[in-house]
């Protein structure tokens, strides 16, 4: 049976990271793929942490991925790639968006924010590919596209042509700002490709 | 009104959640009219069903409402579709036990959308017991895939056998997606019209005993169809271990085991006897694994099959593929990493809720708030701290008034009822009529934020408009709690914060029964995103003087930043502040409960004359 490739999107409650899932869905289907793809909605979604699970291969059974699985972990806030630690790998590539939001207990002075979130993750033997996605989106012109930019960082770690990703960069986001969409797209994904050299094992295949 | 889609917009392969999937297959069946109150994981069903051509779909007051809209839609001939989370089939549980009786003439079919693991709910009850209890066939799908067939099937099902139909989902079903493929549209055999069958529908007892007899014989019919239905299917695989599971559970097992031999049922009721009994009798080991209660597990053991079940599977929350292993075999799974302790990240009322202002409010008054099901739970949430029960939809007047009676006069002033608009509506209404009836007190804050939040923003009898767009009537709150004989019903404004302690404070010492509407609209309602007179607030830093008061608000924008005593003085603050507080510009909404707060007047409008 060939292998299930498993892509964890975590974050904060309005980040975007269902669009950014359906996004990398879509694109897998695109490739060939069967696809099944995990989310919460309800209460999680007021401002909480929020989980995608998103799993492609021949056959997808379960929707769930198992702790200790996972290929690529997208991590749209600092502190969140913390937070699903069981869920990876010696192996997994850990995209971590370097903006922070606060939770409640460190706004309203009852906890701290770490100060080493990418070293914990470093000490623990996991590539770590950190990118100031909103800085970036906000280079392009639309700091709401911060989910855009973080589908072009994990882009790299599949292999899925980039037309693809643009392609369904194009169906899924509304004219006016599809240029701008793109342009976050490219940018993440120059990012990452720039620390190729870093890159062990390079893609995920299922 | 919305744009509605019609069949040939939609082909070929979707990747759909299971609530899209039920749709669409709602769609293809040729459901005419879908009534439905939302409910986490149920509530994008409808949502999606009323953009499509020839459907009329609605949100109702409650569940009870909509399934009996559902079954008029049935009587007058239509192919019909009542959905609801699963504590809401406990307040439609009235008609779906005696529509068992009458039957049907289009086909129903009833979505019960459990949440195992209670992401989004008060409880994880296990809603197979209600086809047991109601004696109804129940479907269960596993994917988005076949919940759209499964919704075809039970209208087919639902009319042959003159039968409501329950089609359960879970989370993992409803809001997971995957690949769907469109299929064809069905035109259903029955035609809409007026047809009188009093024996059937008046279920005076005279009638019902007969009825009773039909459902009886009905239940054997299905027992029988059971057995040869193609969705309750074998896939031989080795016979050392095999496993009997349905629903999402199927996918686990398949995941943990990929080569044992599985009894999928696609029909959780009632169960084909000979078939599990002739595929136990192939397995040396046979295994039962359903999420929560052992529904299927016990009627196994009842029909003489050994099996085990949950002496290994755990009953509480969900499943998944490692659980389900490492139950069965003792093996650990491939968790490489432990957990790390870093601050939790609890979900809390978004910046520039109005519901903010009355909490902090009620806060103060340090009484015992029975409250009430919606966004405004969170309120219960440290620093607020400002709910103090919380059990289902409607029941906040209730239990004040209950506690009230058990305590007497003293607890004038003490205790105070929280509902929500969407809620009152629900099934608030009745608990006024019982506190104004029975010579009560009670004081009732319903907090009007013009929608209901917690599910999305969907528009309830007190918005004045329809899940399909349209403008509708608009029930006047505050004339209805009136009309019920509340004789001192006021209107605030929460988000001033002084206006409302001083109306609470008076309401709660009245010896009556009262009502305080808050009334100020939900912020993610798209014309608050849009408004263009939002002024933003900051802080000054030099007069703050770290004294935390604005941080009792809890409000997401307003940030704490800690100080070290070094850097205190260097600041021009006194040695021994410990921080100051700010607010984060991309975060504040400019309601400005905040300001008064602050006895500095540290908190100005931003670019304002004060900063």
């Amino acid at each position: 049976m060939s292998k299930t490739g498993n892509i964890l999107l975590c974050g904060v409650g309005g980040q975007g990271i269902l669009l950014a899932s359906e996004i990398a869905s879509s694109v897998l289907i695109k490739a060939g793929f069967d696809v099944k793809k995990s989310e919460v909605h309800g209460m999680a979604q007021r401002g909480g942490s929020v989980v995608a699970h998103l799993r492609y291969g021949k056959k997808v059974y379960s929707p769930l991925i198992e702790f200790g699985s996972a290929d690529i972990a997208v991590s749209f806030e600092l502190l969140e790639s913390l937070r699903y630690l069981p869920y990876y790998r010696k192996e997994t590539k850990v995209v971590v968006n370097t903006q922070k939001i606060l939770p409640a207990p460190v706004s309203t002075g009852v906890d701290t924010y770490p100060a080493d979130v990418l070293e914990q993750l470093k000490s623990r033997g996991l590539e770590v590919f950190p990118i100031d996605a909103f800085n970036i989106a906000k280079s392009v012109g639309e700091t709401r596209a911060v989910n855009m930019v973080l589908v072009g960082a994990m882009s790299v770690f599949l292999s899925v042509d980039e037309k693809i990703f643009l392609e369904v960069v194009d169906e899924r986001v509304p004219e006016k700002v599809r240029q701008v969409n793109r342009q976050a797209f490219l940018k993440g994904r120059e990012i990452i490709e720039a620390m190729r050299p870093a890159i062990k094992g390079g893609k995920v295949q299922p | 009104m919305k744009k509605k889609r019609s069949h040939p917009d939609i082909k070929g392969s979707l990747l759909l959640s299971g609530n899209e999937a039920l749709a669409l297959g709602a769609f293809e069946a040729g459901v005419k009219v879908a009534s439905a109150y939302p409910g986490t994981p149920s509530t994008e069903i409808l949502e999606t069903l009323c953009s499509y051509e020839g459907v009329y779909a609605e949100w109702a007051p409650n569940e009870k409402v909509a399934l009996e809209v559902a079954l008029g839609a049935s009587f007058g001939g239509v192919r019909a579709l009542a959905t609801m989370k699963h504590v809401g089939l406990n307040v439609a549980a009235d008609p779906l036990f005696t529509a068992a009786y009458t039957g049907v003439r289009g086909g129903l079919v009833i979505v019960t959308a459990d949440d195992p693991e209670m992401h989004s709910s008060q409880n994880e009850q296990d809603n197979r017991n209600y086809a047991y209890a109601a004696k109804v066939p129940m479907l269960e799908p596993a994917d988005a895939s076949e919940a759209k067939e499964f919704l075809k099937i039970g209208y087919r099902i639902s009319e042959e056998f003159d039968t409501p139909l329950l089609l359960r989902t879970t989370t993992r079903v409803a809001h997971v997606k995957g690949m769907v493929t469109a299929g064809a549209k069905e035109v259903p055999a029955t035609v809409p019209g007026i047809e009188k069958m009093p024996e059937k529908f008046v279920m005076l007892p005279s009638n019902a005993r007969k009825r009773r007899v039909e459902l009886e014989k009905r239940m054997m019919k299905l027992r029988e169809f059971a057995e040869a239905f193609p969705e309750n299917r074998i896939e031989w695989g080795d016979k050392k271990r095999g496993f009997i599971t349905s629903g999402i559970s199927y996918l686990y097992v398949k995941e943990a085991f990929p080569e044992a031999s599985v009894l999928k049922l696609g029909m959780v009721h009632p169960l084909p006897e000979r078939m599990i009994k002739g595929f136990a009798s192939e397995i040396d080991e046979l295994y039962v694994v359903e999420e929560l209660d052992p529904f299927i597990e016990m009627h196994i053991k009842a029909m003489g099959v050994d099996c085990r079940g949950k002496d290994v599977i755990p009953a509480i929350g969900e499943l998944n593929a490692e659980i389900v292993r490492r139950s069965i075999t003792g093996k650990k799974g491939g968790q490489v990493f432990e957990p790390v302790q870093i601050p939790m990240r609890p979900p809390n009322l978004c910046p520039g809720c109005p519901h903010r202002g009355i909490f902090y409010a009620i806060s103060k008054l340090g009484a015992f708030v029975a409250g009430d099901i919606g966004c405004y739970t969170l309120a219960a949430l440290k620093p607020l701290s400002a709910m103090d029960s919380c059990v289902c939809m409607g029941a906040s007047i209730g239990t004040a008034f209950g506690m009230e009676k058990a305590i007497g006069k003293e607890s004038l002033g003490k205790i105070v009822a929280v509902i929500g608009d969407s809620t009152f509506m629900h099934s608030g209404i009745t608990g006024m009529v019982e506190v104004v009836y029975n010579r009560g007190f009670t004081t009732v804050v319903i907090l009007d934020n013009r929608t209901t939040g917690m599910t999305g923003h969907q528009p309830n009898p007190a918005t004045g408009s329809t899940l399909s767009g349209e403008i509708s009537a608009t029930v006047d709150i505050e004339a209805l709690c009136r009309a019920i004989g509340v004789k001192h019903v006021r209107t605030v404004n929460p988000h001033n914060i002084e206006e409302t302690e001083k109306v609470l404070k008076e309401e709660i010492e009245r010896p009556e029964p009262s009502v305080i509407i808050t009334k100020a609209p939900c912020v993610l309602l798209p014309e608050m995103k849009k408004r263009k007179d939002k002024r933003l607030y900051t802080i000054i830093a030099s007069k703050c003087t770290g004294c935390k008061s604005c941080l009792k608000l809890g409000c997401p924008a307003i940030e704490w930043v800690p100080l070290a005593a070094e850097e205190a003085k260097k600041l021009g603050y006194k040695e021994k502040q410990k921080g100051y507080s700010r607010i984060n510009p991309v975060l504040c909404d400019g309601c400005g409960q905040c300001a008064p707060l602050c006895r500095f007047k540290a908190i100005v409008i931003s670019g304002g004359d004060n900063e």
